[in-house]
């Protein structure tokens, strides 16, 4: 049914290096929620941090109740069962083909057969579209197809909540929007728990129930969609747009005369913006009530525009 | 990789805690069978033949300067006897070490080291597996047991090279070679030189473990892990080395 995930007031550094501080925010049970940033402003970092692979200094992550940030090493083995990851290349195991790497965690946590084995494998792989390539290693393929190799075996354990890293770093356009939507199906088919880290701006604004922003070692704002892609904050507007003008610098951030010269004379200062439609499952994905509710709403956008 | 006091004493302690992880690991089920199999395989196919190779000229080394200090001393009845006891009290182990942490210590370190960097611990450590359990005691035991065998095999190797070098090379007599085997060793020396053996095979590969499961930064991350993963092993194996030896003075009575 999906998790929540509840953070609050999450601080991490590295040495003295302050990567992001009192980070607090809702990842709301069941939803597709999208953390973008800049590149080097830890949002990978946020992610490990999430699963527990890195301690944070203060806050807390409450998972069902239990602080993943206070889980001694054994319980946190078994929290983590309820997480998918999908890790930027993959991360698969280099010495097994690709059918042994997606029946990897079955083989270790369940006590199934050898033909159920077989059956779940194979079903996660012709979700992902990687029928025909069990017998490959993960040297002899692209990174598009280690990606969805990679996400299959998240998938295997049936997760409650799955976390994308770079989902889309490496892949042409179209391996994206096909990625997308393959997101979206898969929250209408498991109801799991989403979160997605990247800095493609496209899926951003396509994918997701809610938006969050890291910048300058903080999260600026976290929200729904619909906020933030209507937001005035020159933050979120520069990096939903994708420009130079405004706070976000080429090495980190400008000082604040300059942000305010080029905010004056950008022209296009339109502070209506065109909501981009919401991707949403395919036609031939059964939709939960969750979904229907959205698919009306999207509607009714249309409609009035 | 940083020089302060605290860096060192910080990864020291991570590292004792490692080893200690490793032990409590060791007993939990269910044992990783296939894996240990094929750690063992592999650790013993890059040390076996490096390690003849090295112990025969370390057996003719041992030899030729016994074989002319005993003559100098006038008692070279007695090669033979010394011979065996340095090869099978000191040279054995010592080459063993060298050779399980250049060879075996640094394969591991590397593989570990390729798969932290490429993510695959920590995506095991999601998956909700132990990389402790899962990988470290496997190769752990592995190491200690292909050790223990290695030992076997460079005293062999070792004792017959000091024995052909005397006998053929410096003319000594077989007889006399043969016969004073026993005189000064006696078989807790092998004991003594396997235990050593075992304690070496675990300390390369809880080393090598840790530098690989902590390297970080790249490729060139991975280089400088199994470089320092050397360095470190090689200067625990003579610290213990001395230790055991030491120890094994005081308890096992000599003969003579």
């Amino acid at each position: 049914m999906g998790v929540e995930i509840c953070v609050e007031g999450l601080t991490k550094s590295f040495g003295h290096q302050v990567i992001w501080q009192d980070v607090s925010l809702t990842l709301p049970a069941g939803e597709v929620s999208v953390m973008l940033g800049p590149s080097g402003t830890g949002k990978s970092v946020f992610l490990k941090t999430l699963v527990g692979l890195l301690k944070p200094e203060r806050g807390s992550i409450t998972i069902q109740g239990r602080d993943i940030t206070r889980l001694r090493e054994h319980d946190l083995y078994e929290v983590r069962k309820l997480f998918g990851v999908l890790f930027q290349d993959g991360a698969l195991f280099g010495s097994m083909n690709l059918y042994d790497n997606i029946a990897f965690p079955l083989r270790e946590h369940t006590r199934k057969s050898e033909s159920d084995i077989r059956r779940i494998v194979l079903e996660k792989m012709d979700m992902v579209g990687l029928i025909g390539a069990e017998g490959k290693l993960p040297g002899e393929i692209s990174g598009g197809m280690r990606k969805r190799a990679g996400l299959a075996r998240a998938l295997v354990l049936d997760p409650e909540i799955i976390l994308f890293d770079e989902p889309d770093s490496g892949l042409d356009p179209v391996r994206v929007a096909y990625l997308n939507q393959l997101i979206v199906d898969l929250n209408a088919q498991i109801d799991a728990t989403f979160l997605i880290v990247t800095h493609d701006i496209a899926s951003a604004r396509q994918v997701p129930d809610n938006i969050g922003l890291l910048f300058r070692r903080e999260l600026v704002m976290f929200g729904p969609r619909e906020e933030l892609l209507t937001s005035g904050e020159p933050v979120v507007r520069q990096f939903l747009n994708g420009r130079m003008q405004g706070p976000i610098g080429m090495a980190e951030e400008k000082d604040a005369a300059q942000v305010e010269q080029e905010l004056a004379a950008l022209v296009d200062r339109a502070p209506v913006e065109e909501l981009t439609p919401r991707l949403l499952p395919g036609p031939g994905i059964p939709r939960p009530p969750r979904w229907e509710a959205i698919a009306r709403r999207e509607a009714a956008l249309r409609a009035n525009a | 990789m940083s020089l302060s006091p605290i860096g060192a004493l910080r990864h020291s302690g991570n590292l004792f805690a490692m080893a200690l992880d490793v032990v409590r690991t060791v007993p939990r089920r269910p044992f990783q069978a296939r894996e240990f199999i094929q750690q063992a395989w592999f650790v013993a196919s890059v040390t076996i033949l490096p390690t003849a190779l090295v112990s025969i000229p370390f057996g003719a080394v041992i030899a030729l300067q016994i074989g002319s200090l005993t003559r100098q001393l006038g008692a070279q009845s007695f090669s033979g006897a010394a011979s065996v006891l340095a090869v099978l009290r000191e040279a054995s182990p010592i080459v063993t070490a060298l050779l399980i942490a250049g060879a075996g210590g640094t394969a591991i370190c590397a593989d570990l080291g390729a798969r932290k960097i490429r993510d695959e611990i920590d995506a095991m450590q999601v998956l909700g597996i132990d990389p402790i359990h899962r990988l470290v005691v496997p190769r752990v035991l592995a190491s200690m047991v292909v050790a223990v065998l290695l030992n076997g095999l460079v005293s062999v190797v070792g004792v017959a090279g000091g024995y052909f070098f005397n006998v053929v090379l410096q003319n000594g007599t077989p007889g006399a070679y043969l016969a004073s085997f026993t005189t000064l060793a006696q078989l807790s020396d092998l004991w003594a030189a396997e235990i050593k053996a075992l304690v070496f095979g675990a300390i390369a590969a809880i080393v090598a473990s840790y530098k690989g499961l902590t390297a970080k930064g790249g490729p060139k991350g991975v280089g400088d892990a199994v470089n320092q993963s050397v360095v470190i092993t090689f200067m625990l194996l003579f610290v213990t080395n001395f230790v055991m030896t030491a120890v094994y003075f005081q308890v096992v009575p000599q003969r003579g």
